[in-house]
């Protein structure tokens, strides 16, 4: 099955990938902080069943995967895919996680809430996003008792989710809007809208590669509809600014951006070891390259985004089938940048 | 709980006014509500609530504050980590959440999806709303024909409200 992010969608545009989070709770549980092992354990086999059962066929395309009994490089490597948070890294708790076979949909089990549906599509596409975790919470619904109250919404275990429980969110290569050092004043910006700026690994990761996430803050007074639109068009305003310093770049600045970029092809293309924040901002350069239309990748089907999720530490040591040390891993990833390229 | 009003008749509405930024709360009677109603400007009034006001009665306080019935939290306990520990904590804390929700949300009404099971007597409550207002816009552009059918609507929804 190919997964979302091996889409050249995801590298046509400034925006990478389109996402919807809902956090739920089951009525008859505590929250996560009081719940106990033998009502976690409870809890996962509920949300599993109400996916996977004999009534529908939908359940036959996820897969369970038990987060307990997963080694640290494999709960790594499913973060790196943000199939799940980092809550689930370091969880001592029974947990769990429902992934679909394309990974545009998980479902995280005995998280910060009892349920954290997540769905995720190539670029564009947050109405379609939302369409789909709404019809996902619905399934779930039938078969468990939502925590819900007439005032205050969905009850989340944190009261800056309570309400739609929703986080709506793009991911958006905005390497001039960093290039000229304007992330601080974006981020103050849209903070007065009531949404946030993140790095490509949320909350207090290191922004990697130009890349960005942009999310509401607020979920309680608006609707899901009017969440999504305000998203929406503060995200269109950032990729016109985007686009309007790179068209001011590529006028004035022609031959330095195109030297720019085919010289960090040129790296990407020959390098023999590699540090995994170094290929990040060669391969945002190389995103640049293709999203201007100034350079074609001999290989067409090389996808930039899917190298940028693969070459993370998790995803690296997982794809080398050992932990490796530093050295051994950044020999591997300049093999596999090199590989994906079409050039070794 | 009677009318903080007139002492006579049992609150059944919740009042909440709110003059230069300055929240007061009530809880009248039908009769004294609608002459506070006429008196003064507000912002909100609903019906409902009272249940849960009368659960917060039931909520015990200790010196780390509020304590939930169902799970046993503290206020304090909850100030640390941030999370609550069940649904009721959202009543049992519920004089110390309303400002920091308004403060961080910048509001205390959900507007958005509601379950279907789970909300099932507000989604009718909602449904009727919806109607009533679709069925005015009808009665003022004369569409009799659909007004009727709207009325009907609302009519059985009711019905099956009272019927429960």
């Amino acid at each position: 099955m190919n997964k979302w992010y091996n889409s050249l969608e995801t590298d046509n545009n400034i925006v990478i990938s389109s996402r919807i989070r809902l956090a739920r709770n089951i009525k008859k549980y505590p929250f996560s902080s009081k719940l106990t092992e033998e009502q976690s354990v409870k809890l996962i086999e509920d949300v599993k069943n109400s996916i996977k059962n004999e009534k529908t066929s939908f359940g036959d395309s996820f897969d369970f995967i038990n987060i307990s009994e997963k080694s640290d490089v494999e709960k790594y490597a499913l973060f790196e895919n943000h199939s799940i948070s980092s809550d689930f890294l370091d969880k001592d708790k029974p947990s769990g996680v429902l992934i679909k076979d394309d990974e545009t949909i998980s479902i995280m089990i005995n998280e910060e809430d009892h349920i954290r549906i997540q769905t995720v599509l190539p670029g564009y596409n947050l109405e379609k996003a939302w369409d789909t975790a709404d019809k996902i919470d619905d399934l779930i619904e039938e078969s468990v008792e939502y925590a819900f109250d007439e005032n205050y919404g969905y009850l989340t275990s944190c009261i800056t989710n309570v309400g739609t429980g929703m986080r709506a969110s793009f991911m958006i290569h905005i390497p001039l809007i960093e290039m000229f050092d304007q992330i601080e004043n974006l981020s103050q910006a849209i903070s007065k809208f009531g949404m946030t700026l993140r790095g490509i690994y949320g909350e207090g990761s290191e922004p990697l590669g130009g890349i960005y996430q942009i999310s509401n803050q607020v979920t309680l007074g608006k609707c899901e509809k009017e969440i999504i639109e305000a998203l929406q068009n503060v995200t269109n305003q950032i990729v016109e600014q985007e686009n309007m310093l790179r068209n001011k770049l590529l006028t004035e600045h022609k031959i330095d951006i195109e030297d720019k970029i085919f010289r960090s092809y040129g790296i990407l293309k020959n390098c023999r070891k590699i540090s995994s924040k170094e290929a990040m901002r060669l391969l945002s350069d190389l995103r640049l390259g293709i999203t201007s239309g100034i350079i074609k990748l001999e290989n067409q089907n090389a996808n930039i985004y899917s190298i940028m999720m693969n070459i993370q530490p998790g995803n690296l040591m997982k794809y080398m089938n050992k932990n490796g040390t530093s050295e051994e891993r950044d020999i591997e990833r300049a093999k596999y940048i090199r590989e994906k390229l079409g050039n070794t | 709980m009677l009318c903080e009003k007139c002492k006579k008749n049992s609150a059944t509405i919740y009042y909440q006014q709110i003059i230069n930024g300055e929240k007061k709360e009530y809880h009248l009677c039908d009769e004294c509500a609608v002459k506070m109603k006429s008196g003064v400007s507000f912002d909100t009034m609903f019906k409902g609530i009272l249940d849960s006001f009368i659960n917060m009665e039931n909520t015990p306080y200790t010196k780390h504050g509020y304590l939930c019935p169902t799970c046993k939290m503290s206020f304090d306990e909850f100030k640390k980590s941030g999370k609550v520990g069940c649904e009721d904590c959202y009543t049992a804390f519920k004089n110390n959440l309303v400002p920091v929700l308004k403060n961080i949300q910048g509001s205390v009404y959900h507007s958005g999806k509601i379950p279907k099971k789970a909300g099932a007597e507000l989604y009718v409550k909602r449904e009727i709303e919806n109607l009533k207002s679709e069925l005015k816009r009808a009665v003022e552009k004369e569409e009799y024909e659909q007004a009727a059918k709207l009325r009907d609507k609302i009519k059985s929804l009711e019905g099956d409200d009272s019927n429960e």
